[in-house]
């Protein structure tokens, strides 16, 4: 492309006549990037939900049309209606744990104190740093024998060795540390949100709600709450996609277990699609997603094209 | 008095609950530290003190891990991957871009939000007609399938980040230039472009950091150990049978989290701009 550009001012064809038309180079210049979205997701998804419905896994590749059989057979399976249920309740979880965190966090960095940058840049680590690498640490964290949390609790005396949680091990702790990482992991993200809406937010409204008489309260949830929603709101959209479809955090800390207590769509769809093979059976369970996936890109579409009156 | 009371108080509570924040999201990263400087017998023991040394400091971990693992290959598959990636986001996305901003009016308007939406279509979704895909082409096990996978992700995210530079440019600059005799073609090339580079620059830091902290593409299509980039390489290959080098993983994990921890610093405040575009003004 850039070799074009160089020769076209010295020959002064037609083609640079068309080059200068507004239309053909915007259109000429999107093409590239439609086509590589086109063919590497779009096609990929219109492939995704023909897997869905045929009966194509590795040992039967004949592309065999069975309707909505894979799926009549997946929502019988007394094991992924729980990842069902794990995935809603771990989406929900860590968003509402992430955004009170954030929320809490964006208060205290609004106000200037000394050493206030250094505690941010530390604050921002768990969203930038891979998930893949942070997930691993608090593996180790959550050790069944050394894990440091159980060593403190039973130096403070909380418990004795015995008594020390094998956090992964048991269902129940398995979910809550399944949901605390991904809310540790989201939360830096809503302070950063809340932090730039709530800045964006002009001193003389604020000054003018003081002055009419409105107390902290009243600025806080009438003026500063609904100036930042939008801001929140796409934040939010992110962390729910995230959190939603992931299958990191489970692979690499849970496997899903123990019996499947803290398996999720996007890992039952890899266990079932790719380690198994089964790939019709593996495509309709990540087409589970896709309700949730469908609302949330609504609600974006009513915020972005807010954001642009 | 009680008011000087009331105010210490005060003072005491906020800077316990930063100092709770502070804890809270830094202390995985101490323990990444610090387990990677200990010694074996001073990680594997329940009695010492696990918040310190009780043992010198060691770099054995470092050595094993650069000596006897493919430590280095996955640095330099990164690399290799992120540079690629770059390459292929800017030449679709900088174009795209532009175009959408500036020449396209109110129907670029609508693919813009378009392409950025297949932003939010997750790689758990789309996985298993890709591994088809990646077969047929014939770049199975191979880490060109990332190169070839991640700008699906990297595109759409640059274009709306860099339409969001472009709109914020003053269109004057360049109706300057094509009456100065450039063509529309060539008020892109040399005005647009080299006013734009701190966005470019941005551009480039976020692509390249996305590549690093992808995780489910990688584990699809990558099983061999020598072609596998470094957050998978970190995270799954360090482990034989049921022992986990801890020492070693965490010093892995420290090394590739660093570059990105230092790029999300420095360039936090475009990013934010740039995903939510101004939604607040």
């Amino acid at each position: 492309m850039v070799a074009i550009a160089e020769s076209v001012p010295k020959r002064a064809s037609r083609f640079q006549f068309i080059l200068d038309r507004r239309d053909v180079l915007g259109a000429l210049f999107v093409t590239p990037a439609i086509l590589y979205v086109l063919l590497l997701v779009g096609v990929p998804f219109l492939l995704a939900v023909y897997y869905s419905v045929s009966a194509y896994t590795i040992y039967d590749p004949s592309w065999r049309f069975v309707g909505l059989e894979n799926f009549a057979q997946i929502v019988q399976n007394p094991v992924f209606m729980q990842t069902l249920r794990f995935t809603f309740i771990l989406t929900f979880g860590s968003q509402l744990l992430g955004l009170v965190l954030g929320k809490f966090g964006a208060l205290l960095l609004l106000r200037p104190f000394p050493g206030r940058k250094f505690v941010r840049a530390i604050i921002i680590l768990p969203w930038a740093v891979p998930i893949a690498l942070a997930t691993v640490a608090w593996q180790w964290m959550f050790d069944s024998l050394y894990s440091v949390i159980n060593w403190t609790l039973i130096a403070l005396g909380l418990i004795t060795r015995s008594q020390a949680p094998n956090w992964l091990g048991d269902p129940h702790l398995a979910m809550l540390s399944v949901i605390v990482v991904n809310a540790w992991r989201f939360f830096p993200f809503a302070i950063v949100i809340f932090l730039a809406g709530i800045t964006a937010v002009p001193q003389d409204v604020l000054d003018a709600a003081t002055v009419d008489g409105a107390g902290f309260w009243r600025r806080n949830y009438q003026i500063i709450v609904p100036m930042i929603l939008p801001i929140v709101a796409i934040g939010l959209i992110f962390g729910i996609v995230f959190t939603f479809t992931d299958l990191s955090v489970v692979y690499l800390m849970t496997m899903g277990g123990p019996v499947g207590a803290t398996s999720v769509l996007g890992y039952a769809g890899f266990q079932t699609g790719i380690v198994s093979g089964d790939v019709s059976h593996g495509a309709a369970i990540s087409l589970f997603m896709l309700p949730v996936l469908f609302v949330v890109v609504i609600f974006m579409l009513r915020f972005i094209r807010r954001r642009e009156i | 008095m009680p008011r000087g009371v009331a105010n210490a108080l005060r003072e005491t509570s906020f800077y316990g609950a930063v100092a709770f924040f502070f804890i809270l999201a830094a202390f995985p990263f101490y323990w990444m530290l610090i387990t990677s400087f200990k010694t074996n017998p001073d990680l594997y023991s329940v009695t010492n003190i696990p918040f310190w040394f009780n043992d010198p400091p060691t770099l054995e971990h470092f050595r094993y891990l650069f000596e006897q693992t493919l430590f280095a290959r996955w640095l330099l598959n990164s690399l290799v991957i992120g540079v690629c990636v770059v390459a292929i986001t800017l030449l679709a996305a900088l174009p795209a871009a532009y175009s959408l901003a500036r020449l396209t009016g109110r129907t670029g308007e609508s693919l813009g939000i378009g392409i950025f939406l297949t932003y939010l279509v997750p790689p758990t979704l789309l996985f298993l007609p890709l591994s088809r895909v990646i077969a047929d082409l014939g770049l199975q096990n191979s880490m060109w399938s990332l190169v070839l996978v991640y700008p699906t992700f990297t595109i759409p995210f640059c274009t709306w980040l860099l339409m969001g530079f472009f709109k914020a440019m003053p269109p004057e600059i360049e109706e300057a230039a094509i009456v100065d005799g450039c063509s529309l073609f060539g008020a892109f090339i040399k005005m647009t472009i080299p006013l734009s580079l701190p966005g470019i620059l941005t551009a480039v830091i976020f692509t390249f950091t996305l590549t690093l902290q992808e995780f489910v593409y990688a584990l699809t299509f990558i099983s061999s150990s020598d072609q596998k980039p470094i957050t998978l390489g970190v995270a799954t290959d360090l482990i034989r049978g049921d022992i986990f080098y801890w020492g070693e993983i965490m010093a892995g994990a420290l090394i590739a989290s660093i570059p990105v921890a230092i790029a999300y610093n420095f360039f936090l405040d475009r990013f934010i701009a740039g995903i939510t575009g101004g939604a607040v003004k």
